[in-house]
C-alpha cells in the first residue's frame, strides 16, 4: 500500500520536473513563431510603405487656369460648317496665345519655347473636346483648367530641388517666377488624377493612364478563368473518380505536376508557336494571353482540385453509392458540393499568379504601347504587370510615381479577388 | 454452463476476448479447413452465395464461402476482427466494386439471378439491395433530403406529397420520427451519433430495398439506441431479408434466426442461431462463443 504510494508520488515529481522543460520549450517555440511572424510583418508593411508613399503624388495632378480665346483665325478654322473644322483646328496655337498674353513680358525665341512647355500636349485635346461640345465657344474667351507638364506638375508637387544650382535643375528661374505668379494669383490648381484611372498609356506620364491595361488584365483573367476552372475541375474529377490506376494516369499525374513547375515564359513561347503562328491568333490580344495563362494555372487548379476532392471523407461516397446513386450522381449531388470551396481556393490562387504573370504575355506580344482601350477579346492590348514593366524603363521621373500607383491598383485587384474567393468559400462551405 | 448466452443483459461489448482468441489460434498454425459445418442453405433463399472467394490484391480475405440468404431472415455474421465480415457482406451489393484492388470470383445471385453477370445494373442492385454502414454517414444535408435523396433519384415518388409521405413513414419505421418532426431542415449531421444511424436506416429503408445489410450499425450506439435499433430490424424482417455483421454475440442471439461464424476468411460454422449459441458443433465457433464470457 504505501510502496505504490510512494510510486505514485515519484511519478507526480518526475511528471512536476518534467513538466518545466516542457512549458519552456513551449515558450521557446511560441516565442520564435511570434518573432517570424513579426519579421514578415515588419517587410510587408515596409514594402507596401514605400509603395503607398511613392505612389501618392501621382493620385494628384496640377492644372493651370488660363484665359483662353476660341479665336476662329488662330484655330485657322475658315469654314465652320466643315466636319472636320473643331477637329483640325490648331488648339495649340490658341494655347500658345494664352500664354503669350499671360506673360507679355517674354520675348525672345527660347523663353517662348519654355513657358509654351508649361501646359501639358493634352490640354489641346482637352480644348477640343469642349469646342466639339460647345461649339458655340467659338469666338469667345474662356477660363480653362488645362494639365500642367510633368516637370511643372513635378515643381508644384515639391520634387524640385530649387537650392540646386540652375543649371542641374530641369526647371530654370524663369520659369519659377512665372510659376510662382501663377500661384500667387490662384491660377493652379491640384485635383485628382482621374486621368490615371480614364486613360490609356501616353509618352506623357501626365496623360498616362491604366484603364487599358487593367481592360486587358481583367479580359484576359476572364478567359483563364472561364477556360481553366471548368477544364481543371472536370480533369480532377475525371483523373480522381473515373479513371483507372495504371500507368497511363500515372503518367498523366506526373506530367501534370510537372506542369505546375514549368517556368511561365515557356508557356510564352508555346502560346507564341502554337496560338499565334500556328492558329494564327491575333498578336497582343487578351484571348491569346488568356490561353497561355490558361495553360499555366491548369496544372494548379487540377492539383488543388483533387486534393480537396481526395479530402471528401470516403463515407459520404459509400453512403451515396449504398443507396444506389450512380457514379456520376455521387460526384456531382455529394462530392463536387464539399469539394467546391478547395477547388475555388485553388482556382483563385491560379489566377492570383496569373494576374501577375509577366514573362508569357511578354512573348506573345502584350507588351505593346496600348493607348485605347480594348473593345474585346481580339484587340490589342496589354496588362497591368507588363505596363508596370512598360512605365518602370520610362526616363520621365513621373513614372516611377505612376508606377507605383499600378502596383497599387493591381494590389488591389488581387485582393478584391481574394475577398471574392473568402465569400464564394464561405457561401459554399459546409461541414460534416 | 458457461457456454450459455445470457440474452436478457443488454451490455455493451468488449473486442478483447475475442481478440485473444484469434491471437491464439493463428499461432496455432493455419487451422484445417475442412469444409463449413452446419446446412448452408437456407428454406426460401433470397440470396444465394457459393464459392465465393475475395482477393485484395494478391491477398486473399474470403476463401471458398457459400451460404444462403433466407427470404425475411435475420442472417447475423459473427467473428473475430479481420476475419472477412465486412468483405463479405460488401460483396452482396457490389460495393467492393469501388475498391480498386478487390477482386471477386465465385457465385452471388439474387433471386437466382447472378448479381456479378454482365448485364447486371449496379445502381438498380443496390436499389434492390441497401447497406447501412458502421459509422453512421448521413449526407450534409437536411434530415428531409437525407431521407429523400434514394427516392428523388430513382424517381420512386411522382410527386412532392408522394415523397413526402415515403420520407415522413421512412422515419417512423425507423423509429426516429418523433425526435426529427420538428427539424426536418435541420442538417443530418447536427444530430446525435444513435439518431444519425437510425437516420441512415430511413434512409435505407426509403428506397425499400429487398435486402438490407447492416454492417455492424450499432457499433457507436449507446445500449439505449442499440436496443432501438435491435427493435427495428426486428419490425423490419416482416418485409424484407437482413444480414447483420455485429461483434455483440448477444445482439446475434436477440436478432437473428441464422449465424454464420468466419474464421480468417472461412465461413466455419452456420446454422439456427439458438443451436450456434447453445451447441455449437466447430471448435473454433466454441472457442469464439465461450471465449466472449471468459
Ligand atoms: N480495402 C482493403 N484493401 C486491402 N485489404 C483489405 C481491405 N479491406 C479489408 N482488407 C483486409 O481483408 C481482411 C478482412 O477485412 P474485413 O474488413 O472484411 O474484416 P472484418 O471481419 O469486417 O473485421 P472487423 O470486425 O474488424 O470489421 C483483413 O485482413 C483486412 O486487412
Ligand atoms: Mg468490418
Amino acid at each position: 500500500m504505501s510502496s505504490h504510494q510512494t510510486e505514485v508520488l515519484s511519478t507526480a515529481e518526475r511528471v512536476n520536473r518534467s513538466l518545466k522543460r516542457r512549458y519552456a520549450a513551449e515558450r521557446r517555440f511560441r516565442f520564435y513563431g511570434l518573432a517570424s511572424i513579426l519579421v514578415a510583418l515588419v517587410f510587408l508593411v515596409i514594402l507596401l510603405g514605400s509603395i503607398f508613399f511613392t505612389a501618392i503624388p501621382a493620385f494628384q495632378k496640377s492644372y493651370i487656369g488660363l484665359n483662353v480665346t476660341f479665336d476662329a483665325e488662330t484655330l485657322g478654322i475658315e469654314n465652320i460648317e466643315a466636319s472636320n473644322a473643331f477637329l483640325t483646328a490648331d488648339y495649340d496655337a490658341v494655347i500658345k496665345a494664352a500664354l503669350r498674353q499671360r506673360f507679355p513680358d517674354v520675348s525672345s525665341r527660347s523663353e517662348k519655347r519654355t513657358l509654351y512647355s508649361t501646359i501639358s500636349v493634352g490640354g489641346t485635346y482637352q480644348l477640343a473636346d469642349m469646342l466639339q461640345a460647345q461649339p458655340e465657344l467659338l469666338n469667345t474667351t474662356q477660363f480653362v483648367w488645362l494639365t500642367a507638364d510633368d516637370e511643372i506638375d513635378g515643381y508644384f508637387k515639391g520634387k524640385i530641388d530649387i537650392s540646386a544650382p540652375e543649371s542641374e535643375r530641369r526647371i530654370k528661374d524663369n520659369q519659377i517666377a512665372w510659376l510662382e505668379s501663377l500661384k500667387a494669383n490662384g491660377e493652379v490648381k491640384k485635383g485628382f488624377n482621374w486621368t490615371f484611372l480614364t486613360a490609356g498609356d501616353s509618352r506623357e506620364p501626365e496623360l498616362a493612364g491604366i484603364r487599358s491595361a487593367l481592360t486587358g488584365s481583367f479580359l484576359t483573367l476572364l478567359i483563364t478563368l472561364l477556360l481553366s476552372f471548368p477544364l481543371g475541375v472536370a480533369a480532377a474529377i475525371y483523373l480522381e473518380e473515373f479513371a483507372p490506376k495504371n500507368r497511363w494516369t500515372d503518367l498523366i499525374e506526373v506530367n501534370i505536376n510537372n506542369l505546375a513547375a514549368v517556368p511561365s515564359i515557356v508557356f510564352g513561347l508555346l502560346g507564341l508557336a502554337v496560338f499565334i503562328n500556328f492558329f494564327g491568333l491575333p498578336r497582343s490580344a487578351p484571348i491569346v494571353g488568356g490561353l497561355v495563362l490558361t495553360l499555366m494555372t491548369l496544372p494548379t487548379v487540377i492539383i488543388a482540385s483533387r486534393a480537396s476532392i481526395q479530402s471528401v471523407p470516403p463515407s459520404i461516397r459509400e453512403a451515396a453509392l449504398g443507396v444506389g446513386a450512380s457514379a456520376m450522381q455521387t460526384v456531382l449531388h455529394h462530392v463536387l458540393p464539399l469539394a467546391l470551396p478547395g477547388m475555388l481556393t485553388g482556382t483563385i490562387i491560379g489566377m492570383a499568379r496569373a494576374l501577375g504573370e509577366t514573362a508569357p504575355l511578354l512573348m506573345i506580344g502584350m507588351v505593346a504601347f496600348i493607348v485605347e482601350t480594348p473593345q474585346g477579346i481580339f484587340d490589342p492590348s496589354t496588362a497591368l504587370p507588363v505596363q508596370i514593366y512598360l512605365w518602370t524603363d520610362s526616363p520621365e521621373r513621373a513614372f516611377s510615381e505612376l508606377t507605383a500607383a499600378a502596383i497599387i491598383v493591381l494590389l488591389l485587384f488581387l485582393v478584391s479577388m481574394n475577398l471574392l474567393a473568402v465569400l464564394l468559400r464561405r457561401k459554399f462551405e459546409r461541414r460534416w | 454452463m458457461q457456454k450459455s448466452v445470457s440474452i436478457e443483459q443488454p451490455v455493451m461489448d468488449n473486442m478483447q476476448p475475442a481478440k485473444s482468441i484469434m491471437v491464439q489460434s493463428s499461432k496455432d498454425t493455419d487451422f484445417e479447413f475442412t469444409g463449413t459445418v452446419g446446412n448452408i442453405a437456407a428454406a426460401n433463399p433470397r440470396m444465394v452465395t457459393r464459392n465465393v472467394d475475395v482477393f485484395y490484391g494478391e491477398k486473399q480475405a474470403i476463401f471458398d464461402v457459400s451460404l444462403d440468404i433466407g427470404t425475411n431472415e435475420v442472417i447475423a455474421m459473427i467473428g473475430p476482427s479481420g476475419c472477412g465480415k465486412s468483405t463479405f457482406i460488401r460483396c452482396l451489393n457490389r460495393m467492393n466494386d469501388t475498391i480498386e484492388s478487390c477482386k471477386v470470383s465465385g457465385e452471388i445471385r439474387l433471386d437466382d439471378k447472378s448479381i456479378y453477370r454482365k448485364k447486371q445494373d449496379v445502381v438498380q442492385l443496390r436499389a434492390r439491395v441497401g447497406m447501412v454502414f458502421q459509422k453512421p454517414n448521413p449526407f450534409p444535408k437536411s434530415v428531409y433530403d437525407n431521407v429523400a435523396y434514394g427516392v428523388r433519384i430513382h424517381g420512386l415518388a411522382s410527386n412532392k406529397m408522394e415523397l413526402e409521405e415515403i420520407v415522413v413513414s421512412s422515419l417512423r419505421r425507423a423509429g426516429l420520427w418523433d425526435e426529427v418532426k420538428d427539424r426536418l431542415d435541420a442538417p443530418g449531421t447536427s444530430l446525435s451519433g444513435g439518431q444519425q444511424q437510425r437516420l441512415c436506416i430511413a434512409r435505407t429503408i426509403a428506397v425499400n430495398p429487398e435486402v438490407i445489410l447492416m454492417d455492424e450499425p450499432c457499433s457507436a450506439l449507446d445500449p439505449i439506441a442499440t436496443a432501438r435499433i435491435e427493435e427495428l430490424i426486428d419490425e423490419l424482417r416482416e418485409n424484407y431479408t437482413i444480414a447483420i455483421v455485429t461483434h455483440s454475440m448477444q445482439q446475434a442471439a436477440r436478432v437473428s434466426q441464422r449465424t454464420a461464424y468466419f474464421h480468417l476468411g472461412y465461413l466455419v460454422e452456420v446454422g439456427e442461431t439458438s443451436q450456434v449459441f447453445t451447441n455449437p458443433a466447430h471448435k473454433l465457433t466454441e472457442d469464439y462463443i465461450t471465449g466472449r464470457f471468459g
